[in-house]
């Protein structure tokens, strides 16, 4: 009997374990893994990131140096970000904040893409 | 007295996850339980066919929400013996660190759901306050709370520093101070043994015959635990299974809550014993052969078979998830039970339906 | 593979799944293979001390296995799957779904298989013991 009344107790003198959500906001741990971002200019469209994306969310077209990705579709594993040979691919400390209607992210990048030493990714 | 046929979910409160069962009631008592599956299907064995081997690991993670990382566990760990890869130490004493630091958490979350399933709605949000100190040390360590990604063939893709470590130990502390003090509240408390002990009573013979695994199994006095094949860097490590005789809910809920401590214990020898060097090999070459792979989850053994032909798409990946292997318990444990006892007696084998259903 | 494997045909299942189980063997679970448009896969593993042991039985698409639930009880769910996914019948199923664990009544297609073979009926009986 009473075993709960040293917790309830001690609850009742402590601060909530909770937050107030939207006023007061944690900061993500540093190791979080939150929304990729390609840095367009750097670039090089080797197309590695859409080979390994293990749901095949990023759609690379080299010719007309455009690089896609469906946000909702990526579970963010982080691997096209650790197989970027170009390091213009990085994943973010935050995530995406909610969307009302799924859509996709398209970059552009200039038309001729930079030479790269890369050979084309086959698998 | 009346027969009455009784829906049970796939939608209810106590049920985290959808499982329908046809309860068949003499009066209060029950004379038959037949399953439905069927809710959660996703047929991800069949994804080897158009994602590669090591595409492969995140999909084996999504199987499960709550064990994701022992899955992947066990998958790299068929691979890697398939196609002969040595994992340097470190990496296997971190795939320790990660997975113990996973069935605490589960243990904890089915701790929380446990004591709900009979109305003890302030346990339950004690349990899951600590195992947000647990999300919290996977987040920071790995990028994530629970899908933590940490594996890959050859070994792991993170490492802990020593601070890191330092945090885990000291934040260790703390939980095993909270959880001590919620001891007497979920092993003596009247109300909670008044609700579990003597339901839903297994035999150790019962049990083995019907091939249980996990906490399942060890309540009833069998001591089977996937540990002591002493995968990874368990053969490092001092080890032995919880075991309790009686097998009935409050033994289950004993073992896992013992469960818990040993995993607290685990950590900290392995924290302990963690060598310095590599955290991954390099893999080269295409998986080809046959090979069986077994690790323990929190729920119990898991079972991989997989297939190779020597491309990069295997030829068959199985999964026998442990509560697929604990469903049968049900059909043994419910009849003769009262209705009442119907969501302790569920939620004693930890049901995990997108296990079971992948 | 760890553990030791044997070949098994359709008429000795049963007499070997007996003699398992009398040895102390604890019912793992049974994978299925599908090897080309005819041929099937049916492994069977068992635990025993850490110890595995597998049955590997080679079955033509059409023909119904028989099922070991009567011996190992907790075999029916995992030959009801493959039921569901493969479209190979068992006969003496202790419970059967009628292939509706996982799918809906009307669907005749295996979805696992590689090979798209809809159900013919009645199915071909091969000899049991």
């Amino acid at each position: 009997m009473f075993t709960m009344t040293s917790t309830i107790l001690r609850n009742l003198l402590k601060e909530p374990a909770t937050r107030r959500y939207p006023a007061s906001v944690r900061p993500s741990f540093e190791a979080a893994r939150g929304e990729i971002r390609n840095d367009i200019h750097v670039c090089t469209f080797c197309g590695v990131c859409a080979v390994k994306c293990p749901s095949q969310c990023i759609t690379v077209d080299r010719k007309a140096a455009d690089w896609s990705y469906d946000p909702s579709a990526c579970v963010q594993c982080g691997v096209c970000a650790e197989v970027c040979t170009s390091g213009s691919l990085q994943q973010a400390r935050d995530y995406r904040k909610p969307v009302r209607k799924k859509e996709l992210v398209v970059l552009k990048g200039a038309t001729t893409p930079p030479k790269h030493s890369d050979p084309p990714v086959t698998g | 007295m009346t027969r009455t046929i009784i829906p049970f979910g796939p939608q209810h409160p106590v049920l985290p996850e959808p499982i329908h069962l046809m309860l068949t009631l003499d009066d209060e008592v029950i004379t038959e339980a037949v399953p439905a599956f069927g809710f959660v299907h996703r047929g991800l064995e069949k994804l080897v066919e158009i994602r590669d081997f090591h595409q492969m690991i995140y999909v084996v993670e999504r199987i499960c929400g709550i064990c994701s990382m022992l899955h992947a566990m066990c998958y790299c760990q068929g691979i890697e013996e398939m196609m002969g890869i040595e994992t340097p130490p470190r990496a296997r004493f971190l795939r320790v660190i990660w997975s113990e630091l996973h069935r605490m958490h589960s243990h904890l979350l089915w701790l929380g759901l446990f004591a709900d399933s009979f109305g003890f709605e302030s346990l339950f949000m004690q349990f899951w306050k600590i195992r947000e100190k647990i999300l919290d040390i996977d987040e920071a360590t790995t990028g994530n709370r629970i899908i933590v990604s940490v594996n890959v063939i050859g070994g792991v893709r993170k490492d802990l520093t020593l601070e890191q470590t330092r945090g885990i130990l000291s934040e260790l502390k703390s939980v095993e101070t909270e959880l001590k003090r919620l001891e007497t509240t979920i092993l003596n408390d009247y109300t909670v043994q008044n609700r579990t002990v003597g339901k839903g009573v297994l035999t150790a013979k019962q049990a083995y015959e019907l091939g249980l695994v996990g906490p399942t199994l060890r309540a009833s006095g069998v001591m089977q635990d996937a540990r002591m094949l002493k995968y990874a860097a368990f053969d490092d490590i001092a080890f032995t299974p919880v075991v309790e005789t009686d097998g009935d809910c409050y033994a289950r809920c004993k073992v896992r809550f013992r469960e818990v401590f040993q995993s607290i214990d685990l950590i900290r020898q392995a924290i302990g014993k963690l060598p310095n060097g590599e955290i991954a090999v390099k893999v080269k070459g295409r998986p080809d052969g046959e090979v069986t792979s077994r690790v323990e989850q929190p729920r119990g053994e898991v079972f991989y078979y997989i297939r190779a032909n020597g491309t990069k798409h295997l030829e068959r990946l199985r999964v026998r998830t442990p509560t697929f292997a604990n469903v049968p318990a049900l059909l043994t444990m419910l009849p003769g039970a009262g209705l009442s006892d119907v969501p302790v007696i569920v939620l004693s084998i930890d049901p995990c339906i997108s296990c079971t259903e992948r | 593979m760890q553990g030791e494997i044997m070949d098994i045909g359709l008429d000795n299942l049963l007499g070997e799944t007996a003699r398992i189980k009398v040895e102390g063997y604890r019912f793992v679970t049974i994978s299925c293979v599908e090897i080309n448009e005819i041929r099937m896969e049916l492994l069977y593993h068992f635990d025993r001390n850490f110890q595995l042991k597998h049955l590997r039985l080679s079955i033509s698409r059409d023909c119904r296995a028989p099922s070991i639930s009567p011996v190992y009880f907790a075999a029916f769910l995992v030959e009801n799957e493959i039921q569901d996914l493969f479209g190979i019948r068992f006969h003496g199923l202790t419970v059967d779904y009628d292939r509706t664990l996982y799918l809906e009544k009307d669907v005749k297609t295996a979805p696992f298989c590689k090979f798209a073979v809809v159900e013919k009926s009645p199915v071909c009986e091969e000899k049991t013991p």
